[in-house]
């Protein structure tokens, strides 16, 4: 389903994804994990179309994510390391916008819209605005969102983050709900291991820019002679904890707060 | 089509729940208009240049529209910040259906303002010409809505942030707005400064107003015409240039 073979993306002198190759099969639950700043979401932009790689082959359904963006785009779906929800649009408006965005037939948009929103369990909450949901709330609508034109790939970076253990539990049980009845790929990242553990069939563990080990939790952890696959990441990835350079975004926040918007 | 309207209709949605906004963004027009309007009215009379308000209100009206189109524009640097951009940019839909989309729903809160700018003016004493020219009026309320909105999708397309505001504000929107001859007649100004309201969009729009709602054309009703929608083409491919190259 996700085909990538010597990938490489540049920002100038630094090299953020270095000769990076894997593959998800169909209806796989595939974790990518690395540290901060290893280059998992500059893969996941990749993938996803909104970043042009330096170098190397992609292929996500069978479609070049470069030259064929729109096939691309319609096979999958995304929540988003940051929240992407219009908070000035009711529940049910975002997600009939994003309806609307990906072709979805009026008919269709509203009986998809009341299932996935039953799903998440916001079916009561689709008249309010999204600027008065919990952040686990909008994670959950967020995921509604990307099923609404049933993709093959659903792509989730650390959709867990910062939420309480309820809500984690809550998430992972409807992804993997998702992916036993629909089938679908599921790629995520995350920094929570022992979620990783749980979920994954598969996991690759990414350190600047390379990818230094990929099998199931099981045999990472034999591989490294560790009990839990958060030792085995530790005594893959080592103990120095790393900083990401602050991003134009992160400094937006900071003025958005001045501005109280 | 549909995904044209429904991010036309976003916009909208916004900008009519945002009570602060319609009322916040209105207090700088009537401050001009009251402000200049009656301040110089006497003086402008005794000179010989006939009623103030009826030559200040087109402008003001310009004036509304401007400063909401260009901000309307440079929201996707704040659809950016909060991550809904990211939402329209990996969706199957071409990035000129998207930045159509946002433009004319920029554009038409733009010309809401306008409008109630517009009964402002009346309440401040206004009076159109001829009836039957409101729909030429409103015709160039609306072009100057488009273009200023795609001029705003242009400049939020290549900022990152918001550190470029005040440059936007005081280089871009205040000289736009000083040399269109909104405020003052422009036929015996200096040299430097009569090339400068030539080469202003916002000139043939304040001029296309005037003409239609009080007083007569300086350009002439088809130069104004004419100037308003090629450069609203322009500006629309540039803008749709610039948000393709969008990367996140």
């Amino acid at each position: 389903m996700i085909e990538v073979r010597d990938l490489v993306k540049n920002f100038g002198e630094f090299c953020a994804v270095n000769h990076v190759s894997f593959e998800v099969s169909a209806g796989r639950i595939f974790g990518f994990l690395g540290p901060n700043g290893a280059g998992k979401t500059t893969t996941i932009k990749m993938l996803t179309t909104i970043l042009k790689p330096t170098s190397g082959i992609i292929r996500v359904d069978g479609h070049d994510p470069v030259h064929e963006k729109h096939q691309v785009r319609s096979s999958f779906g995304i929540v988003f390391q940051d929240p992407s929800l219009d908070s000035e649009l009711t529940a049910w408006e975002n997600l009939e916008l994003h309806g609307v965005l990906y072709g979805v037939s009026s008919n269709e948009r509203k009986q998809r819209i009341e299932k996935l929103l039953k799903f998440v369990e916001l079916w009561d909450r689709r008249k309010d605005f999204v600027k008065n949901f919990s952040g686990g709330m909008k994670r959950r609508l967020e995921i509604a969102r990307a099923l609404i034109h049933v993709p093959k790939v659903l792509f989730l970076d650390e959709p867990t983050l910062g939420l309480d253990p309820q809500t984690r539990n809550h998430i992972w049980n409807y992804i993997r709900l998702l992916n036993k009845e629909q089938n679908i790929t599921v790629f995520f990242t995350t920094h929570y291991m022992e979620e990783a553990e749980r979920v994954a069939d598969e996991i690759a563990v990414i350190d600047r820019g390379k990818i230094i080990a990929q099998d199931t939790p099981v045999t990472l952890k034999e591989k490294t002679h560790t009990r839990s696959l958060e030792d085995a990441f530790i005594a893959l990835t080592g103990y120095a904890i790393r900083d990401e350079e602050v991003s134009s975004v992160d400094r937006m926040r900071t003025i958005g707060k001045v501005w109280g918007r | 089509m549909d995904v044209i309207c429904i991010l036309a209709l976003r916009q909208l949605k916004r900008y009519l729940r945002a009570r602060a906004r319609i009322i916040g963004s209105l207090g700088q027009p009537i401050l001009f208009l009251v402000a200049l309007g009656f301040g110089f009215g006497r003086t402008y009379e005794k000179a010989g240049g006939g009623n103030y308000i009826q030559f200040l209100a087109p402008g003001i009206i310009a004036m509304g529209i401007l400063f909401t189109a260009v901000f309307s524009g440079i929201e996707i640097i704040w659809d950016r910040q909060f991550g809904f951009l990211k939402e329209t940019l990996v969706a199957p839909v071409s990035r000129l259906q998207i930045v159509l989309g946002r433009t004319l729903g920029g554009a038409a809160v733009a010309l809401i303002q306008g409008l109630i700018v517009f009964l402002v003016c009346i309440v401040a004493g206004f009076r159109i010409h001829y009836i039957a020219f409101l729909p030429v009026a409103l015709i160039f309320m609306f072009l100057i809505s488009i273009l200023f909105t795609a001029m705003g999708t242009v400049v939020g397309s290549i900022l990152e942030d918001l550190h470029a505001f005040p440059l936007i504000m005081n280089f871009l929107v205040m000289p736009l707005f000083f040399f269109s001859g909104a405020l003052f007649p422009v036929q015996d100004v200096p040299k430097a400064l009569k090339i400068a309201v030539d080469i202003n969009p916002l000139s043939y729009g304040v001029d296309g107003l005037r003409g239609a709602m009080s007083q007569g054309f300086l350009f002439g009703l088809g130069t104004d015409f004419i100037v308003l929608s090629i450069l609203t083409a322009i500006l629309l491919t540039v803008g749709s240039y610039f948000f393709s190259r969008i990367q996140l």
